[in-house]
Order: structure tokens, then sequence, then C-alpha cells
């Protein structure tokens, strides 16, 4: 029951996206089309999931001391094979996303998450929590991004949704497209949330 | 010379760092409810922007090329930059306790700022060499410090206006951010 609990805090409860407001650089930067988006997240996802496998099973040798240099260097590990996987088998997609793919590793989503939750639990509950984090963090980008792509190209994933005389934002595949949009799609969120406690407690 | 310029004015308007290429943002939301904090978080950003960007360019061009390891660059730049930030820290300690404690508690919050690692990372990948290299980092730290300082004098107003319940915190804050980067885009016929 607890491993499910685990898994589903990162899709809702603690979104890391529109909860936390962790990993705001690259949910940001490479929001341009959903395949970005859901490449981004992927990525992430494969890093967070490693990470906090390895570190869940040494978080008895690392001294407390130096920790967090550890944490890093085993993150930056798996980022490195990110980095030279992606441009080896999707050279598009690793052209697109330039730099964003080594700043994983200053992604404070994954740090966070290996401080906070990897390096004091048991494997399995790692695990589950990593997998919850990096699906919520996946489904935040790829909503982002959808709903960019389809304001500003009328397509999403490349599919042609809106007609052809749908005129396009240019705006949204600019930088201010990514802000507002977020704060917009963070506000909705919001006013779901405070929908719902209030039922709560009407109930109550 | 006037590359130069044109370089650091192209970092700070056009291609600022937060508003254009989505380094930094975690700070720039974070810490900038206040002009007095904003201000002392792009200081002490900028200061360790110049150091980082000099010691990440000698380590890559001095140790990472001439052995072939540059599939190291991940690892060796975070290393080097969050060391590098407890040094600093443990030196203005020392050396000037006033500035300790103007920076002080932004220190450790810079480890994780993508800015910094980013700034590495596009020197290399920009291929500058040293003195280009200082006046992209210099840019970049202006340019941060630009945006948080404008951003905050702007949410210390918004603490006192009247705005929908669930817009409040990081949904105001971020649709204002859109709105400066659109004011900066403005700027990119400059260079």
């Amino acid at each position: 029951m607890s491993l499910l609990n685990d898994f589903k805090n990162g899709l809702w409860n603690e979104h890391p996206i529109f909860r936390l407001l962790l990993g705001m650089c690259p949910l940001l930067a490479v929001t341009t089309t959903a395949e970005y988006g859901l490449a981004m997240g992927l990525a992430t996802l494969f890093v967070i999931i490693c990470a906090e496998i390895v570190i869940s099973l040494v978080r008895n040798l690392i001294p407390k001391k130096v920790r967090i240099p550890s944490f890093i260097i085993i993150i930056a590990t798996f980022v490195t094979i990110v980095d030279y996987t992606m441009p080896a088998f999707f050279p598009e997609i690793a052209d697109a996303l330039s730099i964003f793919i080594p700043l994983i590793v200053t992604n404070c989503l994954i740090l966070a998450r290996v401080e906070a939750f990897a390096s004091r639990v048991s494997l399995k509950r790692a695990i589950a929590d990593a997998l919850g984090m990096g699906i919520g963090f996946t489904w935040g980008l790829v909503l982002l991004a959808g709903v960019r792509e389809l304001l500003g190209d009328g397509s999403v994933f490349g599919v042609q949704i809106l007609g052809e005389g749908f005129p396009t934002w240019g705006i949204m595949g600019l930088p201010p497209g990514a802000y507002i949009t977020l704060g917009i799609i963070l506000a909705v969120i919001n006013q779901i949330i405070r929908m719902r406690h209030k039922k709560t407690r009407e109930v109550s | 010379m006037e590359n130069l310029l044109l370089l650091f004015a192209g970092t700070v308007l056009v291609n600022n760092f937060v508003l254009a290429r989505f380094l930094g943002v975690c700070p720039y939301l974070g810490v900038s409810r206040q002009v007095d904090t904003a201000f002392g978080m792009g200081m002490a950003t900028t200061f360790v922007m110049v150091i980082a960007s000099v010691v990440t360019f000698l380590i890559y061009h001095l140790l990472l090329v001439p052995f072939g390891l540059e599939y190291l660059e991940i690892v060796a730049f975070i290393l080097v930059i969050s060391s590098l930030v407890q040094i600093v820290e443990l030196f203005l300690q020392k050396m000037s306790p006033t500035m300790y404690r103007a920076m002080g508690i932004f220190l450790p919050l810079i480890t994780t700022n993508c800015a910094i690692m980013g700034l590495a990372l596009l020197i290399v990948q920009e291929g500058y060499n040293f003195v280009e290299a200082l006046v992209f980092a210099l840019g970049a730290g202006v340019g941060f410090t630009l945006a948080i300082v404008l951003i905050a004098g702007i949410r210390e107003h918004l603490e006192i206006a009247d705005i929908p319940h669930s817009l409040r915190g990081g949904a105001i804050t971020l649709i204002i951010a859109g709105l400066m980067a659109l004011a900066f885009s403005g700027l990119a016929g400059l260079v």
C-alpha cells in the first residue's frame, strides 16, 4: 500500500512541477513541441530512476558529510550516459535539446528527491518514488509542450489538429509564451485544488 | 574590442540568461520577493559566474582536452563548481565578513543554479577564447542581476495588490516573467 502511495505522490499530490515548482529551466526551455517535451521527460525519468536505485543501494556506505558531492557525481554519471546516447540514436532531438541534456545534472528535482527520499529508504520505495516523480515530471512537460504546440503550430506531436485556416500564435514558440502558458496552467491547477478542498470541507 | 562590447551587450539584453535562454529560472522565481535580497543574489551569482568561467575554462583546455577526456566534461564541471562555491564561501567568511553577510546565505543555493553550469557548457559549445569567456560570464551575471532586480521591484508592488486567489504565488510571477521576456524580446534588433 505504501509503495503505491509513494508512486502516486509524484503524479499529483507532490507533483514536481505544479506543486513543488522544481525543474523549471528544462521545463520552460524545451517545451516548444510535444515531442521534445516527451524526450526531455523520458531522459529525466531515466536519470532519476538510475540515480535513486544506486543511491538507495549505497546509502549506508556514504559518510554523511560528503553525501551531496557523492550524489552529484552519481547523477552526473547517468547524465553523461544520456548525453552520449541521445545524439547516437536521435540526433535531431538531441540537437534541439542541446545544452539542456547535460543540464539535467542541475535539475533540482533529482537532487531534492535523492537527498530527501532515496538516501533514507529501501530500494523498493526509492524505485516507486522515482517512477512517480519521473512520470509526473514527464506529463507536466508534455502538457505544457502540447498546449504550446497546439496554439503555436496547430498540431500536437506533429499531427495537424486545428484546421489550415488557424492563425498560429508565433509567440508560443518563443520564451514569453513559455512563461505565460505555465503561469496560466498553474493558476488552473490551483483553482481545481481549491475547489476540491471546498467540497471536502462541505461534506465533513 | 568592438566584438567584446557587442558580446557583452548581447548577453545582457538580447540573449538574457533568464528571459531568453531559460537558465537560472529557479532563483529568479524563488529569491525575488524583495529588491535587497534579489540584488544580493544577483551579485553573488555574478561573482561565482566569473570565477567559475575562468576555472572551468582552464580545466577544460589544460586538463580535459590534452588527455582526451572531453566526455568527463559534465562530471568535472559540476564537481568544480560545487567545490568552488564552498571555497568562495570560506574565503569570504575569513577575508570580508561584510561581504559574507551580504552574500553568504545565497552561496549554497548557487550550486544548483543551472545558469553557472549552463555558462560553463555554453563557453565550450561556442568555442570562446579566454577573454571572450570572461566577458560572456560578466554579461551573463549582469543580465541575471538586471532581470531578478526588475522582477523583485514588480513583486514588491504586487504584495499590496488584490490578486485572484488561484493566481497568487508562482502563477502571477510566471505571467509577469512572460511579460518581461516579451519586453526584452523587443531589444532583439540591437545587436
